[in-house]
């Protein structure tokens, strides 16, 4: 079969809607990409997540604030609520997608899943920085 | 069209018709570990909040996370996090054209579960020893 693609007198398709690739629904495979590249960036943060987390069990107010003020600790963890946050929303979103067939139903989950992401991460964020920023280990 | 025969129509089953196989449970656990570190991320923020918020938050919630039920919802988080990743993984493989294999299919779903317990237990003996 001959590739009739760019010919606007066989396909509908212009050649700069095949150009930009972004399909029916106009996004083209962002959610997908995005989701692969902040699963990537999840593994490394996630490990380090881990040892920063068990290193904070049980320890007094003063060392956590020690803890979570360290620059390295701060830079982490605020990446790694970025990846995540962003990683969670994409993924929610797929799932509401798959079963929630009522469409007003399905706009507001999607809605509140976005709201939900977004509070998580600007309360993880404002308070890393509350507790890190002007603090220096003595 | 005098007698119209409808044929019966093809429909997909519901999911309790498939016999659970490796793949299919590993692939449904998945998601239900995504969702469930999706709401657990919460206790997070919690714990952040507080410890941005003073000592006497900090105490109340810290005090929670050190009970028994605490404890056991940090080895479940644990757990459901290491299994979320290792699945993570593998779908990470699968998005680059390997492992498509039936053998390598039900080797890689048995990783996921066998390395998740096992790197759960070993993140928890490690932070016991350590910390």
């Amino acid at each position: 079969m001959a590739d009739n693609r760019a010919d606007t007198r066989i396909s509908m398709r212009t050649p700069l809607a095949r150009v930009k690739g972004l399909g029916a629904s106009g996004h083209g495979v962002e959610h997908w990409w995005i989701h692969r590249v902040t699963a990537v960036a999840n593994i490394p943060l996630i490990i380090a997540f881990v040892i920063i987390v068990a290193a904070l069990a049980g320890s007094s107010y003063e060392d956590a604030i020690a803890i979570i003020s360290h620059p390295l600790v701060a830079i982490i963890l605020i990446l790694a609520v970025i990846s995540v946050a962003n990683h969670m929303r994409l993924g929610l979103q797929i799932v509401i997608e798959d079963y929630v067939h009522d469409k007003g139903t399905k706009i507001a989950a999607v809605i509140a899943n976005n709201f939900y992401a977004v509070i998580i991460a600007v309360a993880c964020l404002y308070a890393i920085l509350k507790v890190s920023l002007g603090r220096i280990l003595v | 069209m005098a007698e119209a025969k409808v044929a019966p129509r093809p429909l997909s089953p519901h999911l309790q018709i498939y016999r659970w196989s490796w793949t299919m449970a590993m692939s449904v656990f998945h998601r239900a570990t995504g969702i469930a570190l999706y709401v657990g991320i919460a206790l997070f923020a919690i714990w952040l909040v507080a410890l941005a918020s003073g000592p006497s938050a900090f105490d109340a919630v810290q005090w929670f996370f050190g009970s028994p039920i605490g404890y056991l919802i940090l080895f479940g988080y644990t757990w459901v996090l290491m299994h979320h990743m290792l699945g993570g993984v593998r779908h990470l493989v699968w998005d680059f054209g390997y492992g498509m294999e039936a053998a390598q299919r039900i080797n890689m779903a048995r990783f996921t579960l066998i390395g998740s317990i096992a790197l759960t237990l070993v993140i928890w003996v490690v932070a016991f020893i350590a910390f």
